[in-house]
């Protein structure tokens, strides 16, 4: 569970915050024209962060720092012969290792990801301010035309980017070949893999489910 | 008793194995040695199924291992206690929960039933108390020795070791030989051992199988080894000086 997530809580906040607070003042910088209304601040942080920031970018973080940990750990038992300790037991392996894995991020990914959302939207609002946004506008803009599917659409990109992430660094490190320096192939060459499928499925999905 | 016959093994190119029948007896300690490189290892990984044989049969007690079941192969695997060449403890876990771990998985004994035989099988290899290190604490000779407990909680029919004591001192390595040897007799199982220690053959040689470039290039006891006129063998046995005056004296 540690592995999978629980000690990325603080990367993603601080990550989320900052961000969060980056798009806002961009936004209000790029909207220095008076028509338009100052509330659109809150709105466009709003929807930048639920539809692509958090779900996508988070995920592509996590896939450097859980896929590397996923990777590296199942091939660092590989060289060691572990994983051939538990096959000679009788144990399946693969299930044994893996499942766990991938059921954990499936499942705690999400939650990461809502966690995300808040604390970037937290950032907007500080940043905001600092672009001298009021407080009420930026609430107004936040509600504005909300659609609450964008929230779901983001945990279905986000359950499958964990999906990937988990399978694609478990694969490469369960088969690593070799010894010590495979393993640092196998992660690197997990946390490559995983990133551009995300990149894929984001466009896949992006267009199967908004269009 | 594990019966071999006829295994064939390449890796891409490289022939392995060729042709090696064997019997490997209950209750003695069967010792395969040979050069590095010679294909120990892959024949240990071969007969529990680590490795794919081209051809060939391998016999659990009659029991053709790669005509069954992965599900009976699995089971069948339960009565194998293997001793790899590295130790390969989970090093996430320590010195008792490895131990401890095939008893979770395998048994429905209680926490005190389990405890007490992870206690008795560290006393058996000496380490009693050690419970609580983890594999990261222990030494070479210890984490040899944790392997040999844990390969042997479930009281396994068969058990194969892997280079038992490559990189020990000779006091220690003898001390993992006798304890080996030991086993073996007192519970009456199979046991495989890989080495190219000639202490160890010395120690323990009752049965002898000698590989060469991937053949069986020789078989006999640790006195017929002495006595033999295979130019091969004897290149490996008395390439130290030690083994030399031996030979002589
Ligand atoms: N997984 C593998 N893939 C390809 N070739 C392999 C593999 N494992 C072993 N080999 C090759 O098989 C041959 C025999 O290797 P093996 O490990 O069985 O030797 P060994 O007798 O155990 O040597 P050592 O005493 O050094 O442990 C070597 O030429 C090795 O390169
Ligand atoms: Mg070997």
């Amino acid at each position: 569970m540690e592995k999978v997530g629980l000690n990325s809580v603080t990367l993603v906040i601080i990550l989320s915050f900052f961000v969060g607070a980056v798009v806002s003042i961009q936004t209000s910088i790029n909207m220095s024209n008076p028509l338009l209304p100052s509330y659109l601040v809150g709105l466009a942080s709003r929807d930048s962060l639920i539809l692509e920031f958090s779900p996508t970018m988070i995920s592509l973080i996590l896939a450097g720092k859980v896929g590397s940990s996923i990777a590296s750990e199942l091939g660092s038992m590989r060289v060691t012969e572990q994983i051939d300790a538990l096959e000679i037991m009788g144990i399946n392996s693969a299930s044994f290792l893996i499942l766990p894995k991938v059921i954990a991020t499936v499942f705690f990914f999400p939650f990461l990801i809502i966690i995300s959302m808040g604390v970037g939207m937290v950032g907007a609002w500080v940043g905001g301010l600092s672009a001298n946004i009021t407080t009420a506008d930026f609430m107004f803009g936040l509600k504005y035309e909300f659609i609450p599917f964008y929230i779901t659409y983001a945990i279905i990109k986000t359950i499958f980017f964990a999906f990937i992430i988990s399978t694609v660094s478990a694969y490469f490190g369960y088969h690593t070949k070799g010894g010590a320096i495979s393993v640092g192939k196998a992660s690197t060459a997990a946390v490559v893999a995983s990133s551009i499928l995300i990149l894929l499925f984001n466009y896949i999905l992006t267009d199967i489910i908004l269009s | 008793m594990i019966e071999i016959k006829n295994i064939e093994k390449k890796f891409g190119n490289n022939h392995v194995l060729k042709n090696v029948s064997f019997i490997f007896e209950r209750g003695k300690t069967n010792l395969i040695i040979g050069e590095s490189g010679s294909g120990k290892t892959t024949l240990i990984k071969i007969l529990i199924g680590l490795h794919k044989i081209d051809s060939g049969i391998v016999l659990f007690d009659g029991v053709d291992f790669n005509a069954i079941k992965t599900k009976k192969q699995r089971l069948l695997r339960q009565e194998i206690g293997m001793l790899f060449q590295g130790g390969a403890l989970y090093d996430y876990m320590s010195v008792e929960e490895n131990i401890m771990f095939p008893l979770n998985m395998f048994t429905k004994k209680t926490e005190i039933e389990k405890l007490e035989r992870v206690n008795f099988c560290l006393k058996r290899v000496k380490l009693e108390g050690k419970n609580g290190l983890m594999p990261s604490e222990l030494s070479g000779g210890m984490t040899k020795r944790v392997a040999i407990a844990r390969a042997i909680v479930m009281q396994p029919k068969y058990l194969l070791c892997d280079e038992p004591n490559s990189g020990l001192d000779p006091k220690t390595a003898i001390i993992i030989d006798n304890l080996i040897q030991e086993i073996t007799k007192e519970y009456n199982i199979t046991t495989i051992v890989n080495t190219h220690d000639m202490n160890s053959v010395m120690e323990i040689g009752e049965k002898i199988t000698f590989i060469n470039k991937g053949e069986i290039w020789w078989k006999g006891n640790k006195d017929e080894l002495l006595n033999s006129n295979n130019k091969e063998l004897n290149d490996f046995v008395f390439a130290s000086e030690l083994f030399k005056r031996l030979k002589k004296g």
